[in-house]
């Protein structure tokens, strides 16, 4: 069915957008460029400010790009401050203090080189990247959707995630009735010690509502199983614990120079393939089905593949040793823009399009704020 | 339907069982209606029936209860989900999920369910309890009567035989009352659905029922019967009854309806009385003002320009529906919340300049919650920091506690006490400060009668002593017995002002059972029959 005849708009599954974002992410750690990052930055703006819904958790986004700035900050702070000098071009001299020669490579204070904190900065900014790309999925997906996605045998570690999200909010509200509560005895409702004078009676709160929770959900159902034996639910938990072992190793294989090439993306594949496995065989306890579950349609596909696409782009590029992905410090350079990366962040932008409109209920109305969500990755840019 | 087969639970560290050798069979289709005082174990009854008690409360059960055949000791609560549905007494407390439409299936998820059943049976319960319009909303956006329209709609839709519910409406207004009400006799009617309810408010609800449980607690055996039978010698009593009582009509009426049809006599005997009002001080000494009111949350408006004046010694009630914006007039008077327009005067003072203990000297608020108020371990630490904050003699709260509730004890944790026992023991901590304006917002929340009627006259006893009281309640009921001025609020506006006998005579919706009954004639309570009827001719006649 084409996404087009529905007309009204529908939610994009969660799980597209979390690979874009992810793809994303996975670009952006392979460039040092401070022009694709930003770029990077922009394309994830572009398609967050098409397709966020008016929701607590759409407004994430700008909260990461925040994230992302200390960050930055953060990290050349501490290369001033305390990291080895490095270069030959001096910016300006600290005051520094004089450390014993076993604390060597250790700093306080002292020259602060050009290249050194060019060098901090490129690295501040991935990192931010990655962060804001994580925040870009965060706005875009709705956590109880994504939850409703997670295989079944993770289910139960998801609907705990569901209760604590929802009772966050409440727990304001109690703090809240609680200062009032403050209040109407006569008492001082702010200052240290009524916030540990509300401590406890907030969290007696939070229990008793757990356990009414737990009641009312085992009374609906919750917790029923089917019979598997007990053979296939070892088979099931060793595959899984297996499987999560071999894909930690790969992952660090992949990230980690150095290591041998055997350590990297294979066994990262057999990882996720025993995980997978593992995960498929212990779902086979739970009875649960899905409430229309979304679905996984064309425009999901499209999104899917615009951050693979961007993912590969960027990392083809920087093994084929393009000109600059890498933005040399020692000597400064300008960077420059290379076309392949280029082309990756257009694909980056695409979703902007190619996913659904939002359903109407969802849908901000735009007309009246969008002057003031237009500035926002602009903001990151400057 | 459901078996009790010499059932007898203990809780553990109890030494008494909450229910003793109860043996009762309750068929399929009948709505029962199980009423008792507070802490007499009808939230244990309604446990039993899905297992919860002792599944998850733990406790010692002997003897059987069988669910349509469905042995509960061997059934966990899970495995009777398909068979009983259970509706907690604050719907919101139960959901898990946070839409409307994704509650309705969760349920059915857990069952197992295939995908198109689950999506005909959403449909279905929408249309069923109404709710189409509401299927994306967000759960926390719902007034009270639709959330627990959706709780029920939740259970309802894994198709369960039983349906037990406990105190479905205490929390609503009387139209939302009617609401859940209508959506329930509806399953009977339709779906043959067993419904098991508890509730305190029997004037809702005691004419759908078809049978009664009493639960007189303290080991005594269950009482089970029909309501006119039950009725004719029950403890507790909706007002339709009691005067059905007091004037000798057989058979008993339950609704106002078949009470209006025995009460030609009475109206004939109590024509040229009028009823006896309690005296409102001369002395009408302005106490509190609000001055064109206007309260905003964000981008909505609770309060439009209220303008409210009360006096020393006077009750008003304040009435309206679920969010008509009367917590929001009582803080605005304890000078909590935002102002956008308007002002507030107390005792002269605007409330929000006076800071700490002065407050109490001015003002005390008993909040929907009274547990909030409360922070110490035991009764007597308790009235010894009351005493404090409001800076009077030691003892004070004290000797006003035995006065209004003698039988509470000092070491008793004031979590184990009764609702009514800790809404008094609240009352009792703001008193120590001596008020002169009492505000209390929906006093009456899961009080039985007898606890009610002894609020009633601790407030009575308040008002002569000097006080000036303002209570938000949707218990006509308790309006009608106490209060002298009645304000209607609508949409953050006053649509009616004015004394009691007037404002709730001329409500459908905010009448007494009494002044139904006998319009238009202006009785309100039964006491006030009562007294007009000993006072002249013999009650006989009226029969």
């Amino acid at each position: 069915m084409s996404d087009l005849r529905i007309a009204e708009g529908r939610w994009l599954h969660p799980g597209a957008w979390w690979a874009w974002a992810l793809g994303l992410a996975a670009a952006a750690s392979r460039t040092t460029n401070p022009l694709l990052l930003v770029l990077l930055v922009l394309a994830a703006g572009v398609v967050v400010n098409a397709r966020r819904p008016d929701a607590p958790w759409g407004r994430s986004f700008g909260f990461f790009v925040r994230l992302g700035l200390v960050v930055i900050v953060v990290r050349v702070a501490v290369q001033v401050l305390f990291g080895a000098a490095l270069g030959t071009t001096e910016i300006v001299h600290l005051p520094g203090l004089a450390l014993p020669s076993w604390l060597a490579g250790v700093r306080i204070g002292g020259d602060v080189m050009l290249e050194s904190v060019l060098l901090a900065f490129y690295d501040g900014l991935r990192l931010a990247t990655i962060l804001i790309c994580v925040g870009a999925a965060n706005s875009l997906a709705s956590p109880t959707r994504l939850l409703k996605s997670v295989p079944a045998a993770l289910y139960e570690l998801g609907v705990s995630v569901v209760v604590a999200l929802t009772f966050t909010p409440q727990l304001v509200s109690d703090v809240d009735r609680l200062r009032t509560a403050r209040r109407l005895r006569g008492r001082s409702s702010s200052g240290p010690r009524a916030i540990a004078a509300s401590a406890v009676p907030v969290l007696e709160g939070a229990l008793e509502r757990s356990v009414t929770l737990a009641a009312a959900m085992d009374s609906r159902g919750y917790g029923r199983r089917g019979s598997v034996p007990t053979r296939q639910r070892r088979i099931a938990s060793t595959a899984l614990l297996a499987g999560l072992a071999a894909a930690c190793v790969g992952a660090y294989g992949l990230v980690s120079t150095g290591s041998p090439a055997l350590l990297g993306l294979p066994m990262l594949v057999i990882g996720v393939l025993a995980t997978v496995y593992g995960v498929a065989l212990a779902g086979r306890r739970s009875i649960r089905t899905r409430y229309r579950p979304d679905p996984w349609r064309l425009a999901e596909w499209l999104v899917l593949l615009a951050g693979v696409g961007t993912a590969l782009l960027f990392a083809g590029a920087s093994w084929l040793g393009v000109p600059g992905m890498d933005t040399p410090v020692d000597p400064p350079a300008w960077p420059t823009l290379p076309l392949i990366a280029l082309l990756g962040v257009a694909l980056a932008m695409t979703p902007a399009w190619t996913s659904p409109a939002l359903p109407p209920s969802a849908a901000r109305d735009r007309a009246p704020r969008r002057a003031a969500h237009a500035d926002r990755p602009l903001e990151v840019a400057a | 339907m459901i078996v009790f087969d010499h059932v007898t639970i203990t809780y553990p560290g109890a030494t008494e069982p909450t229910l003793r050798d109860v043996n009762l069979t309750i068929p399929e289709g009948e709505l029962v209606l199980v009423v008792g005082r507070t802490g007499t174990g009808k939230t244990t009854f309604l446990r039993a029936i899905n297992g919860l008690v002792p599944h998850f409360t733990g406790g010692r059960m002997a003897g059987r209860v069988l669910i349509d055949g469905r042995d509960t000791a061997t059934h966990p609560p899970r495995e009777l989900a398909d068979l009983v549905g259970v509706v907690p007494q604050d719907p919101m407390s139960g959901f898990v999920t946070d839409t409307v439409e994704d509650e309705l299936a969760y349920g059915m998820e857990c069952l197992g369910l295939a995908p198109d059943v689950m999506r005909r049976r959403v449909e279905e319960t929408l249309d069923l309890l109404g709710l189409t319009d509401l299927r994306q909303r967000p759960l926390r956006s719902l007034s009270g009567g639709q959330r627990q329209r959706v709780a029920i709609g939740s259970v309802l839709t894994s198709h369960p035989r039983v349906l037990v519910l406990d105190e479905p409406t205490s929390a609503l207004d009387p139209g939302a009352a009617e609401e859940v009400l209508a959506a329930l006799q509806r399953l009977v009617h339709d779906l043959g659905v067993t419904v098991v309810m508890a509730e305190h408010r029997l004037e809702r609800v005691v004419q759908y029922a078809d049978q009664i449980v009493i639960v007189p607690g303290e080991g005594k055996p269950l009482i089970l019967g029909s309501p006119p039978d039950v009725m004719r010698s029950a403890p507790i009593a909706p007002p339709v009854v009691e005067l059905g009582r007091l004037a000798g009509w057989h058979p008993l009426p339950l609704s106002v309806r078949d009470a209006r049809r025995a009460a030609g006599p009475l109206r004939d005997l109590l024509v040229g009385r009028t009823p006896h009002l309690r005296a409102v001080p001369a002395t009408t000494a302005q106490l509190a003002r609000t001055d064109h009111l206007v309260v905003r949350y964000g981008t909505s408006v609770a309060l439009r320009g209220v303008t409210l004046e009360v006096s020393a010694g006077e009750i008003v009630a304040l009435m309206g529906r679920n969010g008509a914006g009367k917590s929001t007039l009582l803080h605005a008077l304890v000078g909590i919340g935002p102002r956008a327009d308007g002002g507030v005067l107390v005792n002269g003072r605007d409330p929000r300049s006076i800071t700490g203990g002065d407050l109490l000297g001015s003002v005390g608020l008993v909040p929907q919650e009274p547990g909030d108020l409360l922070e110490s371990t035991t009764v007597s630490d308790e009235c010894r920091a009351s005493d404090r904050d409001a800076g009077c003699e030691a003892g004070t709260t004290r000797a006003l506690l035995a006065l209004m509730a003698p039988e509470i004890e000092d070491g008793i944790h004031p979590r184990d006490l009764s609702e009514g026992q800790r809404l008094l023991l609240v009352l009792c901590v703001i008193l120590a400060a001596r008020p002169p304006l009492l505000l209390l917002d929906e006093p009456t929340r899961g009080l039985d009668y007898p606890t009610k009627a002894r609020l009633a006259r601790v407030l009575s006893d308040l008002a002569e002593a000097g006080h000036a009281i303002v209570l938000a309640t949707h218990d006509v009921e308790l309006v009608a017995e106490v209060a002298d001025r009645v304000v209607i609020l609508a949409d953050g506006e006053v649509v009616a002002d004015g004394p009691t006998t007037d404002v709730v005579t001329s409500s459908p919706m905010f009448a007494p059972q009494v002044a139904k009954i006998l319009s238009p004639q202006t009785w309100l309570t039964v006491d006030q029959v009562a007294a007009a009827i000993t006072g002249g001719d013999p009650v006989e006649e009226a029969g």
